[in-house]
């Protein structure tokens, strides 16, 4: 049996839906997490530690009868910032894009200075990115640099 | 300017700071004016700094103005766990504009977004202190004639100095060229070199005091503090190397002047401060009108 084929075994095709693909193994929590899935009542199917010719292994996510508004899906291109969004419409590939980083973040991400007022107060932080590259996000509050190593999503 | 209140620097645009800095002018020539008979300032201060309170305080007296607040949170209802949002949303009740201290960062961004009267940022934590800038572009403008096509050295803590990065910023309208004096581990961060790149000015970089003495208009000192040392014997090392001497000042151009924001710890040694091109006592005397200009412009007075 070759890759392929274990593959759809593992993850079996959806009707209707959405599948995102290329997500980093240890990014598929955080995807759950901003995406909102546990509390989603469609079906949604996950596979991780899948081999990726690029990435190593990777996760893949397919929620099916749902498709996503492109803000919503930029916000995993901070933890996934390789990952492909497949639609499906009656078991073919409608459409295939990648994500982007969004210019601004807003309620997912912490700011990791501690002595942020967001940290205090019952006040959410939101970012503007300065850095798409590196991923640098400038807190509207405080102004520091949260980034790549610093983050942590609430 | 009416109504907008002073977080950042740069939420004032560079017409609206030089507006401020001419009524400063205005001020400094006649600084008692009942003008602020009708309004209220709150000045609340949640942690102590004596310096910018008088500073502010004495700038509302002199106009009149009637002062309500604290000048640190013991004794108040902060101590007890209020929040800041109802503290902001309660004294807003009772005043015209809110003049606040606070050591949160993003704490005076936070309550300009909730309350209804316009807020002062007096400094919240390491992150901005806007009058400070004001008072020493007003100092430089006033000691140099211009703003314009200065040579600006600025010498110490450049990396967690929220001073020198406000001050920094806000030079960049004006065509400055900066010299930076740091010990390497202290060097001011990428993302305020930014702010100069992008107006592609010049800067260079330097470890010595005495290289820029020459050719600087304005020199502007900062503390150098042991705490920002990983290394304790490194800041043994180099914390003799950026104190300013009387002697070391016939080399300097006629308009030169020396400026701190304060306190000072031994950085310039007091056989500067009869000098007359110690200029930082005369700076912190600024503050005054800069701070009456600030908020009578802001309650649309003038
Ligand atoms: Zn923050």
């Amino acid at each position: 049996m070759n890759n392929k084929k274990v593959k759809e075994l593992k993850v079996s095709a959806i009707e209707n839906g959405t599948v995102i693909d290329h997500i980093p193994a240890q990014a598929m929590f955080h995807v759950i997490r901003i995406l909102n899935l546990e509390n989603f009542e469609n079906m949604v199917m996950f596979a991780t530690n899948l081999e990726s010719k690029k990435y190593g292994t990777k996760g893949i996510i397919k929620v099916s009868n749902k498709y996503f508004a492109p803000e919503e899906l930029n916000k995993i291109a901070l933890v996934a910032p390789h990952a492909s969004i497949i639609e499906i419409r009656d078991f073919q590939v409608a459409r295939k894009t990648v994500v982007e980083i969004p210019d601004k973040i807003n309620d997912i991400v912490k700011c990791f200075n501690p002595n942020c007022v967001t940290n205090h107060e019952d006040v959410r932080a939101h970012f503007t990115v300065t850095d798409k590259e590196e991923i640098r996000l400038k807190c509207h509050y405080c102004e520091k640099i949260t980034s790549k190593n610093t983050m942590e999503f609430r | 300017m009416k109504h907008k209140s002073l977080v950042s620097i740069n939420d004032y645009t560079k017409e609206e700071q030089l507006r401020i800095l001419e009524l400063a002018q205005e001020f400094e020539k006649n600084p008692v004016q009942r003008i602020m008979e009708d309004y209220v300032v709150a000045s609340l201060f949640f942690e102590p700094s004596t310096r910018t309170r008088l500073s502010f305080e004495s700038a509302a007296n002199r106009l009149g103005a009637k002062i309500v607040g604290f000048s640190e949170a013991s004794n108040t209802s902060v101590k007890k766990g209020e929040s800041l949002r109802d503290t902001i949303l309660t004294v807003a009740n009772y005043s015209d504009l809110i003049v606040m201290r606070n050591p949160i960062e993003g704490s005076a961004r936070f309550a300009s977004e909730i309350s209804s009267v316009p807020i002062i940022n007096a400094g919240d934590g390491a992150n901005q202190h806007p009058t400070q800038t004001l008072l020493d572009l007003y100092s430089i403008q006033k000691t140099q004639g211009s703003l314009d096509n200065l040579e600006v050295a600025l010498v110490g803590d450049l990396k967690y100095g929220r001073t020198v990065h406000s001050l920094v910023i806000a030079l960049c309208n004006f065509n400055t060229t900066f010299h930076l004096v740091s010990p390497v581990e202290l060097k001011l961060p990428r993302a305020v070199k930014m702010h100069i790149k992008e107006k592609n000015l010049a800067y260079h970089q330097y470890t010595e005091l005495e290289d820029v003495l020459p050719k600087s208009d304005v020199l502007y000192m900062t503390r150098i503090q042991k705490e920002r040392f990983s290394d304790p014997l490194e800041y043994e090392r180099i914390k003799n190397s950026y104190i300013l001497h009387a002697d070391m000042l016939p080399d300097t151009k006629e308009n030169f002047r020396v400026m701190h924001p304060l306190p000072r710890v031994n950085e310039i040694h007091t056989s500067v401060d009869k000098s007359p091109k110690a200029y930082y006592f005369e700076q912190a005397l600024n503050g005054v009108f800069v701070r009456q200009a600030l908020m009578t412009l802001i309650l649309g007075i003038k």
